[in-house]
């Protein structure tokens, strides 16, 4: 050894480790601020040790609750997606199901004859499922809201619709009977809803899109939230950090501490959030049906559907409580890195 | 083991706290670091424990030059390195076993790994009794103990121990003492920072005085 050596006692030198070994001191009395423990104590220390990040010591109440509204809002954002959706699924749907064709009046035309023209000739095509002509009785009622009751068809000259129900889309040569319909009936036309399935598909997909644009916002949000959340978190517990250092942690241990609390909180505001997002959405359903009897109630529920979410749309509520949880989780243990990078 | 080339230490744009230290802590060595409050002795223990980088000078710890480790690498060579801070430094939310057993908690033993020589160390401190109590009601003897005990239980090739005795009466810093030198014997080069001139006049050991920044070395 150089310009070193082992220490040697001038008084009292221990002769081993027993004599270097402090007296036991008599026990106290003092059990406060002790963990329940067994009467075995084998046992009481194979019990769970505590965290070594305090969960009192994040501020979980306020953070819970940001992360629960940011979930209750994405959740809200999913499920009414979710509806919209399939909304502009249905109307799509049955549009492409059905074809309509009016028969103007115009002079010489014999409009009892033409619609029995038509339908024989409708249902020549292979892929037609069936086809009628609306009765005087629905006529009148569609007309209704605009001309009043008591509406006498044959003192106006008001055109005639046939609904023609597609059984198979694929089957069927749309174009050919198009023409067809066009060439052989007089003041004929086909309507194939083309433009309508258009502009409800381009609705639709704004409203997805905009659906998931604010589903970004609120849960960057969130993130924002969770970073303030666990710097704070790191100052607080500034102490805790400094000794895992000390004692050889490695960033990622430390990293892992918080991010096991940020996970737990992150689900536990998530799950509420979506719990009251599934819940206001079985009420809206509820309640929501209205008074489809009326002609508003009824329009509205052709336009929306009966604003109940689908299966789809609870998974969709699910995947957003798990998206949560995670980004809590992910976003706490980059923002640990973080610090612990800075730190060193 | 560590290696001090012409080392300064500035906080800032400030004066040198530190200057020109050169000096080495052995294997198996036992000294005093000694000096008047505010002369660096804990400034000096920060670069030791590898708290802190030099702002000049050469640093040498179980030969890697410290100012070329990667952050990756400091977590393992603190491992090595045992630290008894002056103000305990222990969790008070956790007991005193978990606070001495942290050290392998974090090493990611399981605990039927560690369990034995925990309790083993503690009785060894006089701390049996105590294994289930959380620091805010164990004594300043007692506390200190319990840090001793933490930075003991791996085996540090190296304790630092800040004021060790700077919280308890006189006899209680002679069975610390005596617990430091029986360390010592088994094999850990120990370092005592203290201004407490009764705890130098137990034993004959080097003494490295500090003074104005500046090192010197009795031995």
């Amino acid at each position: 050894m150089t310009g070193a050596k082992r220490a040697t006692v001038k008084a009292r030198r221990p002769d081993g480790a027993r004599a270097a070994t402090p007296k036991k001191k008599a026990k106290r009395p003092v059990k406060k601020a002790t963990r329940p423990k067994s009467s075995n104590l084998r046992f009481s220390l194979r019990e769970k040790t505590a965290p070594i990040v305090p969960p009192q010591a994040i501020s979980g109440q306020a953070l819970m609750l940001v992360v629960a509204i940011m979930s209750f809002l994405a959740c809200l954002t999913v499920g009414f997606v979710a509806i919209v959706n399939d909304a502009a699924n249905d109307w799509t749907n049955d549009l492409v199901r059905e074809v309509t064709v009016q028969i103007r009046p115009a002079d010489g035309v014999n409009m009892l004859l033409e619609i029995d023209r038509t339908l024989a000739l409708v249902r020549e095509f292979p892929g037609v499922g069936d086809a009628r002509a609306l009765s005087d009785e629905e006529t009148k009622g569609l007309l209704q809201p605009w001309l009043g009751e008591g509406l006498e068809l044959e003192e106006l000259p008001i055109p005639r619709l046939v609904l023609v129900e597609i059984s198979d889309p694929e089957l069927l040569d749309l174009p050919a009977m198009k023409n067809q319909i066009e060439q052989d009936i007089r003041a004929a036309s086909v309507d194939d809803h083309r433009v309508w399935n258009r502009q409800l598909s381009a609705m639709a997909n704004t409203a997805v899109l905009a659906g998931f644009g604010i589903l970004v916002l609120v849960l960057f949000s969130m993130v924002l939230s969770v970073i303030f959340a666990t710097q704070a978190a790191m100052s607080g517990n500034k102490d805790v950090v400094e000794v895992l250092h000390f004692v050889g942690a490695e960033i990622g241990f430390i990293a892992s501490e918080f991010q096991r609390h940020f996970l737990w909180l992150g689900l536990k505001g998530g799950i509420f959030g979506g719990m009251m997002a599934a819940l206001s959405f079985l009420i809206i359903g509820f309640f929501g049906g209205g008074d489809i009897s009326s002609v508003s109630g009824n329009q509205v529920q052709a336009l929306f559907g009966s604003a109940q979410v689908s299966a789809i749309g609870y998974l969709g509520i699910v995947a957003v409580v798990v998206l949560v949880a995670v980004l809590t989780a992910l976003t706490s243990r980059l923002a640990v890195h973080r610090h612990l990078g800075n730190m060193d | 083991m560590i290696r001090f080339e012409n080392v300064g230490l500035r906080y800032g744009m400030g004066p040198e706290v530190l200057r020109d230290l050169t000096f080495s802590i052995e294997p198996q060595s036992f000294q005093f670091l000694t000096g008047p409050s505010g002369a660096g002795k804990t400034s000096l223990l920060r670069l030791l424990f590898l708290s802190m980088r030099p702002t000049r000078g050469l640093i040498s710890v179980f030969g890697k030059d410290t100012t070329k480790l990667a952050k990756a690498e400091l977590p393992s060579m603190r491992r090595r390195i045992g630290v008894v801070f002056q103000d305990f430094r222990l969790l008070d939310h956790l007991t005193t076993y978990e606070n001495v057993a942290l050290p392998h908690r974090v090493a990611g033993k399981s605990e039927s790994e560690y369990r034995p020589d925990v309790i083993d160390l503690l009785k060894w401190v006089g701390l049996g009794d105590r294994m289930h109590v959380l620091p805010p009601v164990l004594s300043g003897g007692e506390k200190q103990r319990a840090a001793i005990a933490r930075a003991l239980i791996t085996r540090p090739e190296v304790l630092l121990a800040d004021e060790p005795t700077g919280n308890v009466d006189p006899p209680l810093a002679r069975r610390l003492l005596r617990l430091f030198i029986e360390l010592n014997r088994l094999g850990t080069s120990v370092v005592i920072a203290t201004h407490d001139f009764h705890l130098l006049e137990q034993i004959e050991a080097r003494h490295l005085i500090l003074n104005d920044g500046r090192l010197a070395v009795h031995v």
